[in-house]
């Protein structure tokens, strides 16, 4: 077998074990699943008039602009709950049982990152059965909740990288665990539960240049008006550079562990 | 006979800090080593070098013909490692964790299955194959650590003290499979606090103290090194005086233990207690028990470090260096 035949199927592997190490760990499960969709029952149900305020944007229903929230919610706490698990693994030793392994050291990263991406798929779905569940209608057709999916679902992995590379740095689950605040922060200075036009100052400016927002949209748009090219480009791109940056830092935290020993 | 490994000036500094200094030593293929020292000794840092987990900060080491800076990863290709505290996860099965190490030593699937349900057997696991790790004893738990680090037939197998905190029992089952691999050829480089284990499975043993080896050699060599054997005489009645006046004359006499123990180093071992004995009864001096006490690994320890390895129980398998 070909040294990148091997390393693809550790990744496999990999991810395969942590989807299950997920679903096995209840505490892992819940930030993913029940959390977000609570969230999103609360929401839908105490604030569904929302929509008839001046400046919210022409939808369907509230809960169908709650959906791209939700999905990224839940990706994003899948991503940092990927980081949680990985800095277990540093802790309990068992990443040095994948270091000792003629491998690429890089795949360990990249195995944690296909679980995210596994859980994030998962999640999008979820949100999206939901969604249709309870009446929300996807205005981009088949092909607008394909592109919202695979954007979540990116998302969960560009989000991964950034928990991979503060669990390789620091080795500590409590300090990743300790992100779990700041993802509701991030979220909420974000147009993932509010349109911006309804957003006061600052909160309005900051959500204008959070990227997230831009994700959100890129997740949004495919639901509530239909598939709109810019926006999915802008929330690819976001994606895109936040995974880089991210797997820039992984790839750094990593030489540093492997050099210093921990 | 080739080496297996071979380690020359060997250091790691973490800061400040020496915690390997200049280790040299040669492993011949086929062998058990034995890297005996306490806590804190510089064991578990010389394995995360040779292992290629820890980057050496001076020396050079090879294993199974490999530098471990330079062909790092045909070094791992060619070892087995069982680290200390076995690192499992607690929610994987122990057949998903041996085909997980399969994959990693990139076999096959349907081979990796098939030494999966082998080494399964082989550990004594079968039957709890298909628990959850977490449910294991920690005895269990050793055993699926060695048959994970088994999988790719290892030229070479690391255990990082595999029976710390083990049972008795546990402990020897551990030990026969040890014996098992090396008679099949394997060799091991076996790090241990326990001087029992070192004089029961090593070949050749070292001792580490600080960061330096301050002896090597088979178990055998180095308690000769130290002295000859002793009796250890309890009298029963007659005067103590007397009888270590007897014992001066047939071998050199130890510093007494208690008021009713003679100690004499003899030469010649179990051929010197007839001489002993009837020189004592000649005296009328009567002895309620005797014992020959061979120098052990700790006895050399002491020699070569001024300090004893010093058991704090079965039970706990903890082991504490204490200041003589």
């Amino acid at each position: 077998m070909s040294r990148l035949a091997t390393n693809l199927r550790v990744v496999g592997t990999l991810g395969m074990r942590s989807v299950r190490q997920t679903f096995r760990r209840p505490q892992l499960m819940a930030p993913i699943v029940v959390f977000p969709t609570l969230l999103l029952a609360i929401q839908t149900g105490g604030a569904g008039s929302a929509v008839d305020l001046p400046g919210f944007p022409p939808v369907q229903s509230f809960l169908q602009f709650m959906l791209a929230g939700a999905m990224m919610q839940s990706v994003m706490l899948a991503g940092n709950s990927g980081g949680i698990a990985l800095a277990v693994d540093i802790e309990m030793g068992f990443t040095d049982r994948l270091f000792a392994a003629p491998i690429s050291r890089f795949t360990i990263v990249l195995g944690r990152l296909a679980g995210t991406a596994a859980l994030g798929l998962f999640a999008a779905l979820w949100f999206l059965a939901i969604g249709l569940i309870f009446g929300a209608e996807i205005e981009g057709g088949v092909l607008g909740a394909l592109i919202a999916v695979a954007l979540a679902t990116a998302a969960a992995v560009s989000i991964g990288g950034v928990g991979s590379s503060i669990a390789l740095r620091t080795g500590r689950a409590s300090i990743v665990q300790g992100l779990f605040p700041l993802v509701f922060v991030v979220l909420f200075l974000s147009t993932a539960f509010f349109p911006e036009d309804l957003m006061v100052e600052p909160a309005r400016t900051i959500a204008k240049y959070n990227p997230l927002s831009l994700v959100v949209e890129g997740i949004r748009e495919p639901i509530i008006t239909g598939v709109n090219a810019a926006d999915v480009l802008w929330a690819a791109l976001t994606i895109a550079g936040i995974m880089a940056v991210s797997l820039l830092l992984s790839a750094r935290a990593l030489r540093h562990r492997l050099a210093t020993g921990g | 006979m080739s080496a297996a490994i071979v380690v020359e000036g060997l250091e790691r500094a973490f800061g400040e800090v020496l915690a390997v200094q200049g280790v040299d030593l040669q492993v011949e293929e086929g062998e058990i080593y034995g890297f005996l020292g306490p806590n804190g000794a510089g064991k578990t840092t010389t394995v995360r070098m040779l292992t290629t987990l820890l980057l050496p900060t001076g020396g050079r080491a090879g294993v199974a013909g490999h530098d471990v800076v330079r062909e790092a990863r045909d070094v791992r290709a060619s070892i087995g490692v069982a680290l200390q505290e076995a690192a499992l996860d607690p929610l994987m099965t122990g057949r998903e964790l041996i085909r997980l190490q399969a994959t990693l030593q990139g076999i096959p699937g349907a081979e990796g299955r098939r030494r999966a349900d082998d080494l399964l057997e082989r550990v004594d696991l079968a039957a709890a194959a298909d628990r959850r790790v977490g449910a294991y004893s920690g005895g269990m738990q050793r055993r699926l650590d060695l048959a994970a680090a088994l999988v790719h037939e290892p030229q070479v197998l690391f255990l990082d003290e595999p029976t710390t905190g083990l049972d008795p029992v546990s402990r020897r089952t551990i030990w026969e499979e040890v014996r098992a691999l090396n008679e099949e050829g394997t060799t091991v480089f076996l790090t241990t606090q326990y001087l029992e284990e070192a004089d029961q499975l090593a070949d050749n043993v070292a001792i580490i103290d600080s960061g330096r080896i301050v002896a090597e050699g088979t178990p055998g060599s180095l308690k000769a090194e130290i002295g000859h054997p002793h009796i250890r005489l309890q009298l029963e009645e007659g005067s103590i005086a007397q009888a270590e006046e007897i014992c001066k004359r047939i071998g050199l006499l130890l510093p007494p233990v208690d008021g009713r123990t003679v100690l004499v180093e003899v030469e010649h071992g179990a051929a010197d207690i007839p001489r002993v004995v009837r020189a004592l009864d000649d005296a009328g001096i009567g002895v309620g028990s005797l014992e020959l006490v061979h120098p052990t690994l700790d006895d050399v320890f002491v020699a070569k470090t001024g300090y004893h390895l010093e058991q704090d129980g079965e039970e706990s398998g903890e082991q504490e260096a204490v200041k003589a």
